[in-house]
């Protein structure tokens, strides 16, 4: 069983997220590996185990920060860490970067072939979720999304999802994408022995040049959306805080009464 | 002239309020025209998209379009001369607005606000980070997706409504490698869906399990039950209660958070709802930072007492 897991480097959701000159503003103090990518990891790890034999791979893509992401994943147990970086990448939109993504899937799945990539169900900085369709039309594999339970028999994958409308069962054959959600699992946490030994461990470097993906095909000169404002919103006003002394529920229904929401 | 293409969401037959939001916002863009998967839409329902402005419904009678890629195709057919694709944004048509993209170099962007025309091009407004910033995106290509969220546009009918012409769109969609060999509906409240609902109360750890005060509110004020993870992760109500990052993003006219703490999972669905209100015993409970009402005090004198007030007032 050789499984790629994707992990993206996102702000801390406890620190203050902001934008500067359109872009999220990311730096290796209050990144981190983003939480879902946790559940993902989890379910690569778990499926080799069941398996007993195997390997997972992490890969992120991003500036020199990004690397933390896949460090993180290093402490979770994965195998190897692919870390994909170039200038020309910077400003991609979800399609360069699938394009990018796809092509060191290839490049990995050439020098053996994988069964699964695993992604997170969104990253919670965009929290878009398009990433895994767009992976998985870029390499034309079978997808399998929103997975929260999975099991892989007989070349196939089986996932559960649950969505509004229904719960659903749904096979793909390998290989194939899938993305879990956070109901998939319970991430492990790093052991002191694999945070000692990730410190160590070699990280794969590539650029653009080593995928042979054109640098057109990516980051601005590629992306079909460009953020033109980002702005924070202003702070609430006129908020109201009030104990409760024996009449608070009246004075809630008449602040609802008084808004026209009651 | 701009051509709009809206993918209406219906259920049961019924068109979804969320669809006639989307119409309505599709007239501020160009001439809208609905696309409609499924078997064809009773006349109704044909009428009722008419007087939202749509010229044309166009039907297309899609089996199997639950899968992402069998949808995207079905959409495409009907949407190759628009210049403008709407959609309800939901986990179901991110996915299906990501395929359509890929065929036809089209721009994306999900989970909208609105959506204007500046300069022949279409921008949209987000919130993200939880709704602490606002985020105006331009998309580039000549073809534009828009996912927009529910509640986001006031629905309202067209001032010279036509009658819409139904026409039947043939396709033959693509084979899949994946199966559904499995569906089983979600039984469906008789409240209004979740993503949809104006207000919205939702019950956290504080309820202890007992959802009664909460449902009760919530039906006294037209609105859905919502959830923390907190409560899902202990089975005291179903995952499709979820308000959150991972769950259901809403955005109401009011919410309301009983015995919720409002970490930043629960906040990122639904901090861009209108009006906040909360109580919570705990007077720290990051929920108060967000709140334009917020009591510290029980849900369960808080809540009744509320109630009482508010059916007092409306029998005066």
């Amino acid at each position: 069983m050789r499984i790629l897991v994707t992990v993206k480097h996102v702000p801390d959701l406890q620190s203050q997220r902001s934008f500067t000159e359109g872009r999220v503003t990311r730096s290796g103090d209050d990144g981190t590996m983003n939480e879902l990518d946790e559940n993902a990891v989890e379910a690569a790890l778990q499926l080799v185990e069941a398996a007993g034999e195997g390997e997972v791979y992490a890969l992120t893509v991003g500036g020199p920060d990004a690397v933390a992401a896949v460090r993180k994943a290093l402490q979770l147990g994965v195998h190897h860490a692919i870390h994909v970086s170039d200038e020309a990448i910077a400003d991609s939109d979800v399609f360069g970067t699938a394009t990018v993504i796809a092509a060191a899937v290839r490049k990995v799945h050439e020098e053996a072939p994988l069964d699964l990539v695993i992604t997170g169900m969104a990253a919670l900085d965009g929290l878009t979720s398009m990433l895994p369709t767009a992976l998985a039309a870029e390499l034309d594999w079978s997808q399998a999304t929103l997975a929260s339970a999975l099991s892989v028999a007989d070349g196939e994958v089986t996932i559960e999802r649950h969505l509004p409308d229904a719960h659903e069962t749904l096979v793909a054959p390998l290989p194939a994408v899938v993305s879990v959600t956070d109901e998939a699992n319970k991430p492990r946490y790093p052991n002191f022995k694999l945070i000692m030994a990730a410190r160590k461990a070699p990280v794969a470097q590539w650029s653009l040049a080593d995928l042979g993906v054109d640098a057109s095909a990516v980051g601005k000169a590629g992306a079909r959306t460009v953020v033109v404002d980002a702005s924070p919103r202003p702070a609430k006003e006129n908020r109201v805080k009030i104990t409760d002394t024996g009449d608070a529920g009246t004075q809630l229904a008449d602040f609802l009464i008084e808004k026209g929401l009651a | 002239m701009t051509t709009v293409a809206v993918l209406v969401d219906h259920r049961d037959g019924a068109v979804t309020r969320p669809s006639l939001e989307a119409l309505t916002l599709a007239r501020t863009l160009g001439t809208p025209v609905a696309v409609w998967l499924g078997s064809a839409p009773a006349a109704d329902a044909a009428a009722l998209l008419g007087e939202y402005g749509a010229t044309e419904v166009r039907v297309v009678d899609a089996a199997d379009a639950r899968v992402a890629s069998r949808a995207a195709a079905a959409l495409g057919a009907a949407s190759a001369d628009a210049d403008v694709v709407l959609v309800i944004s939901t986990f179901v048509t991110k996915e299906i607005a990501t395929r359509l993209a890929l065929a036809t170099g089209a721009g994306v962007v999900v989970d909208a606000a609105g959506a204007e025309l500046v300069d022949g091009k279409v921008e949209t407004f987000q919130t993200v980070f939880a709704a602490t910033w606002d985020v105006r995106t331009r998309i580039e290509s000549d073809k534009a997706i828009v996912g927009i969220r529910p509640n986001t546009t006031i629905a309202a009918p067209a001032e010279a409504a036509g009658a819409a012409t139904v026409v039947d769109v043939e396709v033959e969609l693509p084979a899949t490698r994946e199966r559904i060999t499995h569906v089983e509906a979600v039984e469906q409240g008789e409240g209004v869906p979740l993503a949809e609902a104006p207000v919205v109360v939702s019950g956290g750890r504080g309820t202890g399990g007992d959802y009664a005060l909460v449902t009760e509110l919530a039906e006294l004020l037209g609105g859905a039950v919502g959830a923390s993870r907190d409560a899902t992760d202990e089975g005291w109500i179903s995952h499709e209660h979820m308000v959150g990052q991972t769950g259901t993003t809403v955005t109401p006219a009011l919410y309301v958070a009983a015995g919720i703490s409002g970490a930043v999972h629960h906040r990122g669905g639904m901090q861009a709802s209108g009006t906040i209100v909360c109580i919570n015993m705990d007077p720290e409970a990051p929920i108060f930072e967000i709140s334009d009402f917020g009591v510290v005090g029980s849900l369960f004198d808080v809540i009744p007492q509320a109630v009482a007030r508010i059916k007092e007032h409306r029998g005066a």
